[in-house]
């Protein structure tokens, strides 16, 4: 077990720059799971972390070892491939006993270990099988097995559950869990599925476009976005964003005519163009607001409504999760109030946050 | 989803491949049937009368000392060229699968040779090994190597090997080349994380992968040896010198258009088209129980 870290790591295709600068920390033991919108980096950052593709500047390190030269094989990782990546010619045995066999492993200690890795992933009665005689999530779980029995230093999965089906990822994302519970391998795992990242991740680090956004434990994600990626990229429905003005004290916002009180003021901001963000789950009716806005469209969906709505002054589309049993209909014309604790306030021109 | 083609006409189908069983039957089927009827005749020096002798043309070919010493050459020249052909096909494709510049070159300039006529290859050959006018002869003789191989049986042989093999390593380059793009990226970087070294990947992950391949052009290089290079040999040793380069199918050439001897000729043909069969066999069988991944 080690922790990794990641100094200044850029990454350039040919003339096209897919990684630019990645600094990150990842401690001992911790499990972490990069976010972000597919085709921003994220795959490309973990196989820098395995040493599969070379960084083009920058640093990596496993433990206070400089591996940034370093062959994948020298490393002491495993991977979990989207695809498993079996050794379609060798029995579930045989695959996981594989890298202990290449260093050298004695052969009773081999068969130990991978029989209780079997154990573990309930993969015994399925030993001797041959990778296509096998469902996906047995494969996965042979992957898993794979990497499990060498007792690396760090796990990397990129996207290991995406090729299940929705009731196996369930299940499979609880048994990662598990795992990681009983081991404590420092682990880092890519995903675009947000509730696996949410559920999975001891920290969460965002992504967007090559770039770190965010890096965060899932609350901190989630109850202070860094940016207007990071609250529109998590959450479902996304966050509303609705364009507005800080006043002249910069201690609330200006809505077309409309002003919405903040719970804390941004002086040096005062009169600049933001985004005020609002979850969909912390807009309420009723109450003292002043921010109107006419029903457009209600999805019931049991537990929740959904309710989309035009604001009134600046014409914004708005998302309001409500209870299941609230009563709304289309047209109807809303008073929607919000907690100032529950306002996220960015600068409109770079996305950042404002405050805290 | 395989595709189903519905007729409505019965009698289209038959007609769409009678071209090609047309085909079949009289350029392989009638001579293979007169092959195996000549095989149990004798005819006199002149061709006109012929007697029905059963199997004795066989016996007579079995006790040929001649017959033997060409099964020797023809298992030595086969394996050489089986081996010749498909070890630095293998090497060439591994180096070609790799990310290279102008790799498309590379393997555009490997697939040359398999277009070359044998003829036109055996000349080329010639251009180089021969004593008096090729590069690398004249180099060896003027080394003073002995170099000749119209006198030397191993020197002759081993250039008809050489000049078979290298006509056939493209064939095998393409056959290998398709085989390792099959092979997934990830698999051979799964083998790379678990700790393997570039030489124990290939040994243990890329080289069992391929084996399907392998046999199949085991077996197809096999044949190529034994029925597809008479016109290498023909034009650089002519079977000789004495019977050293005769091949099986070169002495069938030699007995039945030089010595007349039809009867024998044909018993040998025979015995040819068996081993095909059996060969044929053996890898339908192969493919058919194993190695699909
Ligand atoms: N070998 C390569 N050559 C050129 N460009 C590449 C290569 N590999 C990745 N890229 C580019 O780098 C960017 C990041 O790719 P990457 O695979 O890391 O994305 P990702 O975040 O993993 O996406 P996804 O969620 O779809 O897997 C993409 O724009 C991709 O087109
Ligand atoms: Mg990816």
């Amino acid at each position: 077990m080690a922790e990794v870290r990641l100094g200044g790591v850029t990454k350039q295709f040919g003339a096209v720059r897919v990684i630019h600068g990645v600094d990150c920390t990842i401690a001992d033991g911790e499990f972490v799971v990069i976010l972000g919108p597919s085709g921003c980096g994220k795959s490309t950052l973990l196989r820098i972390i395995a040493g599969l593709e070379q960084q083009t500047s920058g640093q990596v390190f496993i433990g206070p070892r400089d591996v940034t030269l370093v062959e994948p094989k020298d490393r002491n990782i495993a991977m979990v491939f989207q695809n498993y990546a079996l050794y379609p010619h060798l029995s579930v045995f045989e695959n996981m006993a594989y890298g202990l066999k290449v260093r050298g492993t004695p052969r009773a200690e081999v068969d130990t270990r991978v029989r209780r890795a079997a154990r573990t992933l309930e993969l015994e009665a399925l030993l001797d099988r041959r990778p296509r005689q096998l469902s996906g999530g047995q494969r996965q779980r042979v992957a898993m097995g794979r990497a499990i029995v060498r007792d690396p230093q760090v796990f990397l999965f990129d996207e290991p559950l995406s090729n299940l089906d929705a009731k196996l990822r369930v299940q499979m994302r609880v048994e990662i869990k598990r795992l990681h519970q009983s081991l404590r391998t420092t682990s880092v795992y890519v995903t675009h599925d947000q509730v696996e990242a949410m559920t999975l991740a001891d920290r969460l680090i965002v992504m967007n476009a090559g770039r770190v956004e965010q890096i965060g434990t899932p609350l901190e994600v989630y109850t202070t976005p860094a940016s207007t990626f990071v609250g529109g990229f998590i959450g479902s429905p996304p966050m509303n964003m609705l364009s507005g003005r800080l006043s002249a004290s910069g201690d609330s916002v200006e809505l077309g005519d409309t002003a919405v009180a903040l719970a804390g003021a941004f002086p040096t901001h005062a009169g600049r163009p933001i985004v005020l963000g609002i979850r969909p789950e912390h807009m309420s009716i009723g109450g003292r607001s002043r921010l109107s806005a006419s029903v457009e469209l209600v999805e019931a969906l049991g537990a929740d409504t959904l309710v989309h709505a035009t604001t009134g002054s600046a014409k914004d589309i708005v998302t309001l999760r409500l209870p299941g049993d609230a009563r709304v209909d289309r047209g109807q014309r809303l008073a929607i109030d919000v907690a100032p604790a529950n306002l996220h306030v960015f600068d409109r021109d770079s996305g950042q946050r404002l405050g805290r | 989803m395989r595709k189903r083609v519905i007729f409505n006409d019965k009698a289209l189908p038959y007609l769409l491949l009678l071209p090609q069983v047309a085909i079949t039957l009289i350029f392989f089927f009638w001579p293979a049937a007169q092959a195996v009827y000549f095989s149990t005749q004798i005819q006199d020096a002149f061709g006109l009368r012929s007697q029905f002798v059963w199997f004795e043309n066989f016996g007579a070919i079995l006790s040929d000392p001649n017959y033997l010493s060409s099964i020797r050459v023809t298992v030595v020249f086969s394996v050489s060229v089986t081996v010749l052909a498909i070890a630095p096909a293998l090497l060439l494709s591994v180096m070609a699968d790799k990310q290279i510049r102008g790799a498309t070159t590379y393997k555009t300039l490997l697939i040359w040779p398999y277009a070359v006529a044998p003829a036109i290859a055996a000349v080329l050959w010639l251009f180089i090994f021969h004593p008096s006018v090729g590069l690398l002869g004249r180099f060896l003789v003027a080394i003073g190597v002995p170099w000749d191989y119209a006198l030397n049986d191993a020197q002759a042989l081993l250039l008809v090997v050489l000049a078979s093999a290298w006509k056939q390593i493209s064939y095998n380059f393409l056959f290998f080349l398709a085989g390792l793009q099959s092979i997934p990226r990830s698999v051979l970087e799964a083998a790379a994380i678990d700790g393997a070294s570039q030489t124990r990947r290939f040994w243990t992950i890329v080289f069992p992968l391929l084996s399907p391949t392998t046999f199949f052009l085991l077996v197809v290089n096999l044949v190529y040896a034994f029925f597809d290079t008479f016109g290498t040999i023909h034009a650089l040793t002519r079977g000789g010198p004495g019977t050293s380069t005769t091949t099986l199918i070169y002495r069938v050439y030699v007995d039945g258009r030089d010595n007349l001897n039809l009867g024998t000729s044909s018993a040998q043909s025979v015995v040819l088209m068996l081993f095909v069969i059996a060969l044929t066999m053996i890898q339908f069988r192969y493919i058919e129980r194993r190695v699909h991944y």
